[in-house]
């Protein structure tokens, strides 16, 4: 199947020479919730900005349901829904009205079925009638993306969806962000919050410094990069870890009853029979074993570290 | 054409007018009410007539085209500054519309506002004076162009301003002297001839004398003149705002 967005080249020199987007090459598969990961000035915002049309791209193109953004910007832009970081509402407007402006401003007639739809999937239909500047950040931010679901948009854009935002409702987005995907939308989401991107995502793209590092399927990419760290509890406290397992690169917690074994789960020897072997003839006893793999956060930031040293040289 | 965006657009900044009821239509109406009791009471009693029209009647033209060009400048302006400054605009630049569809929206809006009140001014002038209109179908395209053509020029104003005080600026500072000097109050010819040469540097003093000759049949200037002037400003507003969106000037990095 097509992609349903498709990124070719794309850069971005702001005015001042700032290079926010260093030839980006991406293809977003229908149906699917793609995270962008990357740290604050990475070029997340400056890629949705310049798919959804605030920004003009330097050099690159970009199709939306095989739609040029530029060429054919109508066809393009009336497929995707944009919910950006800043909460922006006119505050003495109500509620419905600045639904209803969205809906008309994407081309599409009146529909106040479909807009009581998306009000009370949002919780908001209680508060239809508030103006604006009476209702919490929390509920500001559902009429930010009550506004971007008004027009019925296969691409959902949420850029940092979840920025100061308490537990309870970065819950109900993320509820709300699966079931827009269940009903068929492509959501791209951008964040800095790994859980997020872990909770959430199909693909995770890492991106940094205007480069795109990496898009992989989250499940490939922690199984790939994974790397994982043997946990062992000893019977008795150790001084020092003992001569005979010195070449096993180990470390001894400060409570001096853990051992740990850093590996490579998916390399061809971990090393771990031979080491299991080494600690039974030292005479150590062991009271507990565990593993643990490292988290999308460990992966992110040696992606992010690899991407620059890379850069340097 | 994305006609369902420009009725959204038109009829949410229509809202806004209704909203804001006493501080959009009442106080216009307001200071004209005021102006008529200054100048064509207190002073047109002293003054018997100007080119054969009652001071009291001659003043309304003016009058009218002094609110209708600064609610055309300052509606406009405001209506597309806004969003800008809320952040709103983001909605305008990524929803599938022309900047055709944009400024249609944008400035019908504010014209049409701009007009009601030049209306209502009018029709508040007959409490006070007599008023006969000889050209009622050129008064109404009078009213038209102008209103139209100073919405487009406080849209430039809206997205070139920066801030609040920027805003503010251009309506306060070029609109008002220039209409108070091209003729709101006085016919030309009651100047000394070194003034009447610089005021006829004054457009505006097109736009007035012209709407003039639509109720009195008496012009400053050439009819003919007054609408080659204003079909020149609106073809120039035309241009610059074509040409802030080819290049996305001030809205699009």
């Amino acid at each position: 199947m097509a992609p349903i967005i498709s990124i070719t080249d794309l850069s971005k020199t702001y005015e001042g020479g700032f290079e926010a987007l260093k030839g980006v090459s991406l293809d977003i598969e229908e149906g699917e919730i793609l995270a962008l990961l990357g740290p604050n000035g990475a070029g997340k915002t400056t890629l949705i900005s310049t798919i959804c049309g605030l920004v003009s791209p330097t050099r690159g193109s970009v199709t939306v349901g095989g739609h040029d953004i530029l060429h054919e910007y109508r066809a393009a832009r009336s497929l995707i829904g944009l919910v950006p970081q800043e909460i922006a509402l006119e505050p003495f407007e109500k509620v419905i009205n600045t639904v209803r402006f969205s809906r008309g401003l994407f081309g599409k007639s009146r529909d106040e079925a479909h807009i009581e739809k998306v009000l009370r999937a949002l919780t908001l239909w209680d508060k239809r009638n508030n103006r604006n500047q009476q209702l919490s950040g929390g509920m500001k931010r559902r009429v930010m993306i009550a506004k971007a679901l008004s027009h019925e948009p296969r691409v959902l854009f949420l850029d940092e969806p979840t920025a100061g935002v308490d537990v309870t409702l970065r819950r109900e987005m993320w509820d709300l962000v699966r079931e827009l995907r269940a009903s068929g939308v492509t959501i791209i989401l951008t964040t800095h919050y790994i859980e997020e991107a872990e909770e959430m995502a199909d693909r995770i793209g890492v991106i940094d410094r205007g480069r795109l590092l990496l898009v992989e399927e989250k499940a490939r990419l922690l199984h790939q990069l994974g790397r994982k760290e043997l946990r062992l509890e000893l019977g008795e406290p150790l001084d020092a870890i003992p001569a005979a397992l010195a070449d096993h690169n180990l470390t001894l917690s400060e409570d001096r009853m853990h051992l740990s074994y850093a590996f490579d789960s998916h390399a061809e020897r971990t090393g771990m029979t031979r080491l299991l072997g080494d600690i039974a003839s030292a005479g150590l006893s062991l009271r507990d074993l565990s593993t643990r793999q490292s988290s999308l956060e460990e992966v992110f930031l040696q992606l992010v570290r690899e991407g620059r040293e890379e850069e340097r040289a | 054409m994305n006609w369902n965006a420009v009725a959204a657009i038109y009829r949410y900044e229509m809202n806004r007018t209704f909203r804001t009821i006493a501080q959009s239509i009442v106080s216009p109406v307001l200071s004209t009410v005021l102006y008529f009791v200054v100048f064509g009471a207190a002073i047109g009693a002293r003054i018997d007539t100007v080119e054969g029209v009652d001071y009291g009647a001659f003043i309304v033209p003016g009058l009218v085209m002094l609110t209708l060009l600064q609610q055309s400048v300052t509606n406009a302006s405001f209506g597309i500054y806004f969003p800008k400054f809320i952040g709103t605009i983001f909605e305008l630049l990524s929803a599938p519309l022309s900047f055709i569809e944009i400024v249609i929206g944008y400035v019908g809006a504010a014209a049409s506002k701009a007009l009601m009140i030049a209306v209502i001014i009018l029709i508040t002038s007959t409490f006070f004076v007599d008023l006969h209109i000889a050209h009622p179908v050129w008064m109404v395209i009078f009213l038209l162009l102008t209103a139209v053509s100073f919405a487009l020029m406080g849209f430039i104003i809206g997205i070139w301003a920066k801030n609040f005080e920027q805003l503010q600026l251009i309506p306060l500072l070029v609109i008002t002297p220039l209409v108070f000097l091209g003729g709101a109050f006085y016919s030309v010819s009651m100047l000394p001839p070194g003034w009447q040469t610089v005021t006829y540097f004054n457009p505006v003093l097109y736009l007035i004398s012209g709407f003039r000759w639509t109720f009195f049949g008496v012009a400053d200037v050439p009819v003919g003149l007054s609408i080659a002037a204003i079909t020149v400003f609106l073809a120039a507003c035309l241009a610059v705002i074509w040409t802030i969106f080819r290049t996305g000037w001030r809205i699009k990095p």
